[in-house]
C-alpha cells in the first residue's frame, strides 16, 4: 500500500528453502495447537475432547522435536545474529508504523539478505523464539507428563498452576499470531510479504542501503 | 541452492519422526487383544469343567447317608449339613450375614442393621424384624430374644441351594413356610421347599442365591443398590461384562472371594480391601478390587487412561449409568405417608416407569432409570451416623457418606447412587428415631394406626432408647457406591462428559480438570486482550488505508 511504485525496486533471495519450510511448519503447527488446546480448554468445541487431546499432545511433541532442528539451524548456519538485539534505529521503526506509514514514507530498514529483520522484528522475533515459544513448549511437556512428576522429582507444582501458565503462553502466542498477519499486509503490496514466505523472493527498494550494523556479518 | 538442499534432509527427517509418532502406537493395537482371550490358563480350566465327570467338587449330595431323609423343618437340614460340615456353624457365627453388626467399624460395635445404624428406606430393624429378617441366613429372627448362638437356627440353602426352588416368606423371620401361603401385598403364593430335592443338589451359591437379598434390598427389585437387581441374575454382556451370562459368566464370589464363610466386602467403616494391589503382588488377597485383576495400568493402547487411575475409580469410567434396566428408587418421603382415599381406605398410585409414586403405608417415591451417578472421594470407607448422634436438622443429614478427600493416596473419585429421602427425628433432641412399621393390627406399627407418635414411641421403647415425644420430618441422604453394571469397554463414559463446565465432575473438590476448570478470570482477559490487538490491527489498517487514498487523490 505504501507508494512504492516511484521508486526503482530489486528482487533479492531472502528465505532458504529450510526457513520457508520451517515458517509454514510451525504456523500450521501453532494455528492447529491453539485451535486444539482451546478445545481442551472448553473455548471451542470441533473435534470432541478426546481427539482434541491427541491431535494436541502428538503436535506438541511434534512441534518439540521440530524445534530442534530449528535450534540446530538457527546455531549452524549463524542466522542467530539476525536476533540480536538492538535499541538503534528502534525508535524511527516504531515512529514509522505509528505515522510515517500513513504518509507513504520509505521503511527505515528495509529488508536485505545478511539484515532480514528490523529492530522490532529482532526484539518481538528474539522473545518468541527465545522465550514465549519455549515457555510454552516447558509448559506443555510439564502438563503432559503431570503423571511423572513424582517419579521425576518435582514437588510443589500444581496441575492449576501449569495450566493457567500454559494457558497465558496460548494467549501471548494468538495475540502474537494477530498483529504478525495484519504485518504481512504493509509490505509494498499487501500479500508481498506472504508471497515471500512462499518464493523466497522480496522486492525491495534499490536505492537505500542498509548500515553495517544490520548486517549478519559485519564488513 | 545449497542451502535447499540440505533442508530436504530435514523435512525427510521430520516427516518420518511424524509418521513414527503418528502410527506407531496404533499399529500395535488389534491382534495383541485377541491373543488375550486365549490365556491358556482359562482354557484349561474350561476344557477341565467340561470334560466327561468333571467338577469343581469331589462330593455328590445326593449320595450322602445323612441327607437319606423326609426332612419336617428346615432346623433338621441344618443339623444334617452340620453332622458333616462340623465347622460351618461356628464359621457362620462370626460373619455378619449372621450377626448383622460389624464388631471393628467402631462407633462402639453398633454399626449394623442390628445395631444402631439407620437408612431412609424402611429405617432400621430393630421391632420390624419379621420383615426385615426375612433376609436374614437365619430362622425365627422375630424379635430381640433371637438366640444368635444357636446352630440349627442357621439357614444353610438359601445360599447353597442351587435348584432355585427354595424360599423363604417374606414376612416369616426367615422362616419358609410349613404349608403354601399367600403373600398379601405381592398376591404371591408361598410353597414349602421339597428338603429332599433342595439337598440332593446343595452347592456353591450362584448370583441367584446372592440375589435373593442382595437384589431386593430395601423390600422389593431395584430399590435400594441401583447397581444390584434382578437384571443381573442372568446378565447380557452389555450390562455386566464380568457377570455375562453367555460370556465369563462370573459369579459373585469371583471378586467376593470367600474364606471359611468370609465374604470379601465392605463392611460399614470398614474397606472392602485395605491396599490397592494386584494378584501379582499377593495371590492370596482378595479380588474385590478391580485392581486385583486388572492392575493400575489397565489400558493397553491408551496411556491416557492409565494416567486417570491415581485419582478416578475404574468404576467412574466403566459404570456410564446405573439401574440401566429396572428403575431405582431414588427418593423417598416419609412426611407425606398416612394420605387415605376417598372411602377412608389406605392407598397406592402408579407413576411413571410402571413403579408406585404414591403409598399411603410410606409416603411419595420418586424412581430412575438409567441414572447418571454422582461422584464423591472415596479411600473405601463410609462413615455412618447412629440413631443416637445428634443432628441439625436445618440441614440434609447425609445418614452414611464416602470418607475421602483429593489430598488422601488412597482416595479416588467414585461413583455413587445417592438416595434422598425424609424421615421422621425427634424435633426436641434433635436425633433421628426408630420408627415402629410393620406389626399387627392391634400393635402401635405405624402401618396398623398410621400414627408417627405412636410407632416412634413404640420403636424407640424397644432398643431403650429416649424419644421426647415430638417429632418432625427432615431430610437424609443414603450413598451406595456404584461399582457392579460394568458396561463394555466402548459404552465407557466418553472423556468430555467429565471434561466439560457442566459435566459428570461437577463439584468435586480438589482436582485441576482441563475443560472443567477454566481460569474464567483469565480466559475472559485473555479473549479480551486477543480481541484488542484485532480491533487495534483493524484500526491501523483503516487509516492506512484512508490515507492512501488521499494521497492518491492529491
Amino acid at each position: 500500500m505504501s507508494d512504492t511504485t516511484t521508486r526503482p525496486m530489486r528482487t533479492i533471495y531472502l528465505y532458504t528453502r529450510y526457513e520457508r519450510f520451517w515458517h509454514w511448519f510451525q504456523a500450521l503447527l501453532i494455528l492447529l495447537l491453539l485451535v486444539t488446546g482451546f478445545e481442551v480448554h472448553g473455548s471451542i468445541s470441533l473435534f470432541g475432547f478426546e481427539r482434541a487431546v491427541n491431535i494436541h499432545n502428538f503436535l506438541g511433541l511434534t512441534w518439540l522435536i521440530a524445534f530442534a532442528f530449528f535450534v540446530f539451524w538457527v546455531f549452524t548456519t549463524g542466522e542467530w545474529k539476525q536476533y540480536v538485539p538492538t535499541s538503534k534505529k528502534m525508535v524511527e521503526v516504531v515512529a514509522y508504523y505509528a505515522y510515517g506509514i500513513f504518509s507513504g514514507q520509505p521503511h527505515p530498514c528495509p529488508k536485505r539478505h545478511d539484515a532480514k529483520h528490523n529492530p522490532l522484528q529482532r526484539m518481538t522475533y528474539l522473545s518468541l523464539a527465545a522465550v514465549l515459544l519455549p515457555f510454552q513448549m516447558v509448559t506443555g511437556l510439564l502438563y503432559y507428563l503431570y503423571n511423572s512428576w513424582t517419579d521425576m522429582g518435582i514437588t510443589g507444582l500444581s496441575l492449576g498452576v501449569v495450566a493457567m501458565a500454559h494457558l497465558l503462553g496460548a494467549f501471548a502466542i494468538l495475540i502474537f499470531l494477530i498483529v504478525h498477519v495484519y504485518m504481512t499486509t504493509t509490505g509494498h503490496t499487501i500479500f508481498a510479504h506472504v508471497k515471500a514466505m512462499f518464493t523466497g523472493r522480496e522486492e525491495v527498494e534499490e536505492a537505500c542501503d542498509v548500515a553495517d550494523w544490520e548486517k549478519k556479518n559485519p564488513a | 541452492m545449497r542451502q535447499g538442499t540440505r533442508s530436504w534432509l530435514f523435512v525427510a527427517v521430520l516427516a518420518g519422526a511424524a509418521a513414527l509418532m503418528a502410527f506407531g502406537p496404533v499399529g500395535a493395537s488389534g491382534p495383541a487383544e485377541a491373543e488375550d482371550d486365549k490365556a491358556p490358563g482359562r482354557k484349561l480350566a474350561q476344557n477341565a469343567v467340561k470334560a466327561p465327570g468333571g467338577r469343581w467338587t469331589t462330593v455328590d449330595h445326593s449320595k450322602l447317608e445323612a441327607l437319606q431323609k423326609d426332612f419336617t423343618s428346615p432346623e433338621d437340614v441344618t443339623a444334617a449339613c452340620l453332622s458333616c460340615h462340623t465347622q460351618a456353624a461356628d464359621q457362620i457365627h462370626h460373619t455378619i450375614h449372621w450377626t448383622w453388626l460389624c464388631d471393628n467399624c467402631g462407633g462402639g460395635a453398633e454399626m449394623g442393621k442390628n445395631g444402631k445404624t439407620i437408612n431412609n428406606f424402611c429405617i432400621a430393624v430393630p421391632s420390624n424384624e419379621p420383615r426385615c429378617t426375612s433376609c436374614h441366613i437365619g430362622y425365627g429372627w422375630k424379635d430381640k430374644n433371637f438366640d444368635f448362638s444357636a446352630n440349627n437356627k442357621i439357614d444353610c440353602l438359601v445360599c447353597h441351594d442351587t435348584t432355585h426352588t427354595y424360599e423363604k416368606y417374606p414376612a416369616g423371620a426367615g422362616n419358609p413356610v410349613k404349608e403354601p401361603t399367600v403373600f398379601p401385598e405381592s398376591g404371591k403364593t408361598y410353597l414349602p421347599p421339597d428338603y429332599k430335592k433342595i439337598v440332593a443338589k446343595v452347592g456353591k451359591p450362584d448370583r441367584v442365591n446372592c440375589g435373593t437379598c442382595h437384589f431386593y434390598g430395601g423390600g422389593g427389585d431395584a430399590v435400594k443398590h441401583g447397581d444390584l437387581d434382578s437384571s443381573m441374575t442372568m446378565p447380557k454382556k452389555t450390562l455386566d461384562v464380568h457377570m455375562d451370562a453367555e460370556g465369563l459368566n462370573f459369579t459373585c464370589q469371583r471378586c467376593h472371594t470367600t474364606k471359611d464363610h468370609q465374604i470379601a466386602g465392605r463392611l460399614y467403616t470398614t474397606p472392602a480391601a485395605p491396599d490397592r494391589i494386584s494378584l501379582t503382588e499377593a495371590d492370596l488377597a482378595s479380588k474385590i478390587a478391580c485392581e486385583s485383576c486388572h492392575s493400575a495400568t489397565p489400558h493397553k493402547t491408551d496411556v491416557k487412561s492409565n494416567d486417570h487411575t491415581d485419582k478416578v475409580a475404574c468404576q467412574s469410567c466403566h459404570i456410564p449409568h446405573f439401574a440401566r434396566i429396572i428403575p431405582t428408587k431414588m427418593s423417598w418421603d416419609w412426611s407425606t405417608a398416612g394420605q387415605m382415599n376417598a372411602e377412608g381406605k389406605p392407598f397406592k398410585k402408579d407413576g411413571p416407569l410402571g413403579k408406585p409414586s404414591y403409598d399411603t403405608k410410606k409416603g411419595d417415591f420418586v424412581w430412575e432409570k438409567n441414572v447418571e451417578p454422582e461422584y464423591r472421594w472415596f479411600n473405601g470407607a463410609m462413615s455412618h451416623k447412629l440413631v443416637t448422634d445428634v443432628v441439625d436438622p436445618s440441614k440434609v443429614v447425609p445418614l452414611n457418606q464416602p470418607v475421602g478427600s483429593p489430598d488422601d493416596p488412597k482416595s479416588r473419585i467414585m461413583p455413587f447412587k445417592v438416595h434422598r429421602g425424609k424421615q421422621p427425628y425427634d424435633s426436641v433432641a434433635n436425633t433421628m428415631v426408630i420408627p415402629k412399621l410393620f406389626g399387627g393390627k392391634d400393635s402401635d406399627a405405624y402401618w396398623a394406626k398410621f400414627d408417627w407418635k405412636k410407632a416412634i414411641t413404640a420403636g424407640m421403647a424397644y432398643v431403650d432408647l429416649p424419644f421426647s415425644g415430638d417429632f418432625g420430618f427432615l431430610t437424609t441422604e443414603y450413598y451406595y457406591p456404584t461399582t457392579h453394571m460394568v458396561a463394555p469397554r466402548e459404552q465407557a463414559v466418553p472423556c468430555a462428559e467429565c471434561h466439560s463446565r457442566d459435566g459428570r465432575m461437577k463439584g468435586v473438590p480438589g482436582v485441576y480438570i482441563p475443560g472443567r476448570d477454566v481460569h474464567a478470570t483469565v480466559t475472559d482477559l485473555g479473549f479480551g486482550a486477543s480481541a484488542l490487538a484485532l480491533l487495534g490491527v483493524a484500526g491501523h489498517g483503516f487509516i492506512r488505508f484512508v490515507s492512501r487514498k488521499k494521497r492518491e487523490k492529491k
